[in-house]
């Protein structure tokens, strides 16, 4: 474990505010789904950024924890190796990329393949955490129709989807009704990954910064994505496989590789890519010039985290 | 030829070193003190500490130099310090009517007890530009002001007190406030909820960005929820900032800072309840900041419609709507958030375009 930076209290956040962000966690818990607003801290990191989900982190966080962070799914993104960082610098915790080894996963914007177990937890960063928002622009009104349960609006919304397109055009933040009670913006994750959601073993903690909003889904709580008995939910596939490690089950990247159409597909998931790669699995691109090329450089950044973390 | 499109700890520290580098500009240059971009700079290091919500000039002009000049990052600076900060203390109300004056002027009165003093102004300047200012050193000889004959007058009572004593305008406390001795909520300590009340209101105002109040105030202006101003006083100078402390049970005063203040005394046709008298409008902010305090008191006026039985027919006037979006630090974050990647939620997209224009191709060739 490396030393914390002197001067800073350990999290970053004074201990006033992480019990006061405590309390919030814990009325999220009771209440799955249920927004709870709270006193929300203007951070060192802008908002947009991750406020919200670092803030919680921060009030979890233990000296004997293992972080994980990742934004689009990997470790690799610039924003979760800057967050990582951060709370290197703050808490001085081990950090790590392997999902199975982690007890902290903050995200942004996915679910990790590798199912997740008992004890850990899934921290989310939430830029919209109101899930009626772009029906109902007004807290006030939506606090209301929430207290209410009245959630007509969205499946009108869903409805209208299928009457336009033919099917329910949103694609990411897909809404659910957590425990049958609360519709739930489940963060911009891609409806790929909603299913991972129900009934899952591990606890959700969902940190809205700017917003202010704290929520949560407790372990082995329903969540179920909205849909219509003829209109099934159904969830993105592809016709092909992970381009580097073959994969034919997780969520795929598209890269653009030159300009006259040239498309690598890769897993979103760098650390479950790296993990079937070692296990001696082979994708079609993995050895092209840019299958290897973007190989190299996840692995480049991997070395670079591992050299920072001496644990 | 296929670029990487990652970026590590590496990059992020070859980023930041770009970035001090460019800040600091060409070394064989002099770089700026601190001390003079807080003396020089005034007004820039003023309006970051308004939006910053902390009165601390060194600290202001500091986080301008590292923020590269730029006014809205050196706000964020200085609002993520403060939220560090341990709260020791909550003031007295400063009494404004006690201003050391720099500047007064009002616009409804030709004069009035203490009179017009214009102070240190750009109001009559003829916008030209002033080359003998890129001179190295033509500034040092320059002529000190000129002394006025006689002193201020100790006694510069506001205007809304004066109107206030015929009863034509508005008092300046709800009469119907149950408790006005209860503590003033803290924006930054507590959620905001709706509707928020005026203390949170103008708490938000006062360290809301400039642009967006200016350009609100001005929407009121042009229709747009109109509140028929007048700027009944302006006034600009240094207060004294009191606590009681505890173990002492009477006021000590810790410091003084510049503010400046501007009430706006605004029509109002009177309604069942109330007869026809002025109302107002209240601006209060850190330091030289006239262009602020005048736009912060007409959206104050505007916003308070809903109170005064006045329909709510403009952004201006909707509570919800201006405070949720005053705030440049949240504003600047979650506009440029949309750089950091959205490569899995564009995949999803493309996914569901593309599907949608496979359905849409099939059915036109079965047609």
């Amino acid at each position: 474990m490396s030393q914390p930076d002197a001067g800073v209290t350990f999290g970053y956040l004074d201990e006033q505010t992480k019990r006061m962000i405590r309390r919030a966690l814990l009325k999220a818990v009771a209440i799955p789904g249920y927004q709870v607003p709270f006193a929300g801290r203007e951070m060192p990191l802008p908002y947009g950024w991750g406020t919200g989900g670092i803030q919680v982190t921060a009030s979890i966080i233990g000296p004997e924890d293992v972080l994980k962070v990742i934004d689009q799914g990997a470790d690799d993104t610039t924003n979760a190796v800057s967050i990582r960082r951060f709370f290197r610098r703050v808490a001085g915790v081990r950090t790590t990329e392997r999902t199975r080894e982690a007890t902290l996963i903050q995200t942004r914007h996915r679910i990790p393949e590798t199912p997740l177990g008992p004890g850990q937890i899934l921290v989310y960063q939430v830029p919209i955490p109101e899930p009626l928002r772009f029906m109902e622009p007004r807290e006030t009104e939506t606090r209301r129709m929430h207290a209410l349960a009245d959630y007509g609006v969205m499946h009108v919304k869903l409805y209208e989807d299928i009457a336009h397109y033919g099917r329910v055009a949103t694609s990411y933040d897909y809404p659910v009704m957590v425990n049958g009670r609360h519709v739930m913006a489940p963060s911009p994750i891609p409806k790929f990954d909603n299913p991972k959601m129900h009934d899952a073993p591990f606890l959700q903690l969902f940190g809205a910064g700017r917003e202010k909003r704290i929520y949560a889904v407790p372990p082995h709580t329903s969540v179920v994505s909205l849909d219509f008995e003829d209109h099934p939910f159904e969830v993105q596939g592809w016709d092909r496989v992970c381009d580097l490690c073959g994969a034919d089950d997780s969520y795929l990247d598209e890269v653009v590789t030159d300009d006259i159409g040239g498309r690598l597909f890769v897993c979103s998931d760098s650390d479950y890519c790296a993990g079937r790669r070692a296990d001696g699995h082979q994708g079609p691109a993995a050895a092209s010039a840019a299958g290897e090329a973007l190989a190299d450089t996840m692995e480049q950044v991997a070395r670079e985290h591992a050299s920072e973390d001496p644990a | 030829m296929y670029v990487a499109v990652k970026g590590g700890e590496a990059a992020i520290d070859a980023a930041h070193a770009q970035l001090a580098a460019r800040r600091r500009g060409d070394p064989d240059l002099a770089a700026l003190t601190v001390a003079q971009i807080r003396d020089q700079m005034a007004l820039a290091v003023a309006r970051i500490m308004a939006e910053g919500s902390l009165y601390d000039p060194d600290l202001a002009a500091l986080a301008l130099k590292q923020a590269w000049g730029d006014v809205a990052e050196a706000i964020f600076l200085v609002r993520a310090y403060r939220t560090t900060l341990p709260r020791l203390a909550v003031t007295r109300p400063l009494d404004t009517a006690a201003m050391a004056v720099q500047r007064r002027v009002s616009a409804t009165f030709k004069d009035l007890p203490g009179g017009q003093v214009l102070g240190p102004t750009f109001d009559y300047t003829h916008r030209l530009i002033d080359f003998a200012l890129a001179a190295e050193h033509g500034e040092d000889a320059s002529n000190p002001p000129p002394s006025a004959e006689e002193p201020l007058d100790a006694a510069m009572p506001r205007i809304a007190d004066i109107l206030d004593t015929d009863g034509l305008i508005e008092p300046e406390t709800d009469a119907d406030d149950p408790d006005p001795d209860a503590p003033v909520p803290d924006l930054t300590r507590a959620p905001l909820t709706f509707p928020a009340g005026r203390a949170l209101r103008l708490q938000a105002l006062a360290r809301g960005d400039e642009g967006f109040l200016l350009s609100l105030a001005y929407s009121s202006q042009r229709g747009h929820g109109t509140t028929h101003p007048f700027a009944g006083e302006i006034r600009m100078g240094t207060v004294e900032v009191e606590i009681i402390p505890e173990d002492l049970g009477f006021p000590v005063t810790i410091g003084v800072v510049t503010v400046t203040e501007c009430q706006m005394v605004n029509q109002f046709q009177g309604s069942r309840t109330a007869p026809p008298q002025f109302t107002r409008g209240y601006g209060l902010v850190f330091g030289f900041a006239e262009r602020k305090a005048m736009a912060m008191a007409l959206v104050d006026r505007a916003l308070r419609a809903p109170d005064l039985g006045e329909a709510v027919v403009a952004p201006v006037q909707d509570e919800e709507f201006v405070l949720s979006h005053l705030d440049v630090v949240e504003a600047s974050g979650f506009v440029q958030h949309l750089k950091l990647p959205h490569y899995v939620d564009f995949q999803a997209e493309l996914d569901a375009v593309r599907r949608m224009r496979r359905a849409a191709s099939g059915e036109g060739a079965s047609s």
